[in-house]
């Protein structure tokens, strides 16, 4: 754990709404997550977790304090800059799976590739790849709506990582699936942590999944009230 | 340019999914172009068909014929042989041939068709563009007698003889009998009007023996000097008021016609009529235009949460705003190219029941194609920037 910070979050606060309306869903957040780390966001609904994990995934900016994402400031980045850094930079899994519907499980899992403009050759054979490390070899032609939960969800994750992403965002991603499937998926994100050293910043309000991540950051009412190391015997 | 392989077959494959919807969406840019196309197409041709014909009876020619198409209540008296006789008399440089028609039907053997018969001589027959195939034109001694002679144009000897020589038969106009002397040319026809069914008689024959008057229909004058077009024109239009007695204050009951005038006139009735069309389909195609940006908004609407995933993993607004653009575009390009033919296929078959020559135009063509693309990005661009606007959180949070 002794690697420069991948992403660090300094004062971050962000407010939505106008005048007497405003809300405050974030009240100054610092945040250090270095490279290789898998860790879980806890925190009951209207805590702000979910609005961390967008301004995170840099799909939301913050109303103010600094982004460091690999060490430069990003908060400040415009719309299409962020887009930029998405491709390049992370990876997404959501709890709705959002697969592209009436598309193969291979044609979503490219989709990361075609906005990098790589050519289609380089493109299949990455998807494949990807589908093969998340246990889909031979669905590759089949569609959302003919696969599983779980085998939508792994779809997902081989989405996720087949640009090669530094950090891996997951936002409830068992929240649709029953225990045995959540187990599997929560294999699966061990799996790619441990083995290729993967980046995971995961939204959970399950401890148990929590629990298999390395450390727990708990937010209550925009601010962090506790951040601790999952120990071996948890 | 890899990228816009990949939206091209995005846009490609969005419109197919949804075939019907595509068909219905387009339908209005596909009756805007095939209108464009097909009214342009006739009017072109049309126009084409009477300069044709007006260059075939030469521009040097004044037709006169009694009462315009405008005189109402009765009908204006016919000219007679001493009308002729005055114009060829007090009018320099000219030369006159009075013409007589009639509707009747022609016999031979078994076979009878009905037909136009007209009493013209040699000059007149020359003048009317046409020419000789088989046989010969008429005798000076035949047309100074009345003699029973005729010369058939084509149509009139198919229905009559087939493949068969008609030189040398007789056969029955109205009550006369005839001998065939000469066969035309096949002239076609012109805007409908069949000019190879006619049988030609001697003026005198005509009207001696088949008319039973010597009334007058219209006189051809051909002027030698085309400079004189006008003056000519004003000198019979004033010897005519004259023989007919029309007082300074009343219209004319009588027509002199410069055929280089006729045809300015009806390509400048086709071309305000082309006009017309023309502004009705852009309208249609307006109609159209709206109709692919309601569609495109709904298909946005829709489509939210691609958006908000394609947003997600790295799309920036732009490429978004290309995809729905490029579909747009496409469907309207389509709508386009259907219309093309659509029109094409209307002003052919237009142009074949009026019998006048179809003129593809390529020009037209471009330029309505490029037109109904234009429409696309015009229409499409609105709901495509509303696509890119899209925040990726709400759009993914869309159901």
């Amino acid at each position: 754990m002794s690697a420069a910070p991948v992403i660090e979050l300094r004062g971050i606060t962000k407010v939505f709404g106008r005048a007497a309306a405003t809300v405050h869903a974030l009240k100054g957040v610092d945040l250090s997550i270095a490279s290789g780390e898998f860790v879980s966001i806890m925190g009951p609904s209207g805590s702000g977790k979910s609005t961390l994990m967008n301004i995170t995934g840099l799909l939301d900016q913050p109303t103010a304090g600094h982004y460091l994402f690999g060490g430069a400031e990003v908060g400040d980045l415009s719309r299409d800059e962020r887009a930029l850094l998405r491709r390049h930079f992370l990876g997404f899994v959501f709890q709705g799976y959002n697969l592209l519907p009436r598309t193969s499980a291979l044609e979503n899992v490219e989709l990361p590739l075609i906005y990098q403009g790589r050519p289609a050759a380089e493109r299949h054979e990455a998807a494949m790849a990807a589908l093969t490390r998340v246990g889909l070899a031979g669905r590759e032609s089949h569609r959302p709506s003919e696969l599983s939960g779980g085998q939508q969800q792994r779809v997902a994750i081989a989405r996720a990582i087949v640009a090669r992403p530094d950090v891996l965002l997951a936002d409830e991603p068992t929240g649709n699936l029953d225990t045995a499937r959540s187990r599997e998926i929560m294999d699966l994100l061990q799996e790619l942590n441990e083995t290729e050293g993967l980046t995971i910043v995961m939204v959970t309000h399950d401890p148990k999944m929590a629990a298999c991540s390395r450390r727990i950051v708990t937010v209550v009412d925009g601010l962090i009230s506790d951040d601790a190391t999952v120990g071996e015997a948890a | 340019m890899r990228f816009l392989l990949e939206t091209a077959r995005l846009a490609v494959r969005s419109i197919l999914r949804n075939v019907l919807r595509s068909a219905l969406t387009v339908l209005g840019i596909v009756i805007g172009v095939a209108a464009v196309i097909g009214m342009v197409g006739i009017g072109q041709g049309t126009t084409a068909e009477v300069t044709g014909q007006v260059s075939d009876l030469g521009s040097d020619l004044l037709v006169v014929h009694p009462g315009s198409i405008m005189t109402g209540g009765q009908l204006a008296p016919l000219f007679d042989e001493a009308d002729f006789l005055a114009i060829v008399d007090q009018i320099n440089g000219i030369e006159a041939e009075p013409l007589v028609a009639r509707s009747g039907s022609a016999v031979f053997g078994g076979e009878s068709t009905a037909t136009t018969i007209e009493g013209a001589d040699n000059g007149a027959i020359d003048i009317l563009g046409y020419d000789l195939a088989q046989g010969r034109v008429f005798a000076e001694t035949e047309m100074r007698s009345g003699a029973p002679v005729c010369v058939i144009g084509s149509t009139v000897r198919e229905e009559l003889f087939g493949v068969g020589n008609p030189i040398g038969e007789t056969i029955r106009v109205r009550q006369l009998a005839c001998e065939v002397v000469g066969l035309l040319v096949s002239k076609g026809a012109t805007l409908g009007q069949d000019d190879d069914n006619v049988v030609f008689l001697p003026v005198r024959t005509m009207q001696r023996r088949v008319a039973g008057s010597r009334d007058i229909d219209a006189i051809l004058v051909t002027v030698n000097d085309p400079q004189r077009m006008g003056r000519v024109e004003t000198e019979i239009e004033a010897l005519m008021r004259e023989r007919r007695g029309i007082g300074p204050l009343e219209e004319d009951d009588f027509d002199v016609a410069d055929m280089a005038e006729v045809a300015s006139m009806v390509s400048d009735i086709t071309g305000i009529l082309t006009g017309l069309l023309a502004a009705l389909a852009a309208i249609s195609l307006l109609v159209g235009g709206i109709g692919i940006m309601n569609i495109m908004l709904v298909s946005v609407t829709e489509r939210t949460r691609e958006i908000g995933i394609r947003l997600a993993v790295g799309a920036t607004g732009g490429q978004v705003l290309l995809q729905f653009l490029v579909e747009a575009v496409f469907l309207s390009a389509i709508g386009g190219a259907v219309g093309i033919l659509l029109g094409l296929g209307l002003a052919w078959l237009v142009t074949g029941l009026l019998s006048v020559t179809f003129i593809v135009d390529p020009v037209i063509i471009a330029v309505a194609f490029l037109f109904a693309a234009f429409v696309g990005v015009l229409f499409g661009y609105f709901p495509a920037r509303r696509a890119a606007r899209l925040d990726p959180i709400e759009a993914l949070r869309h159901q």
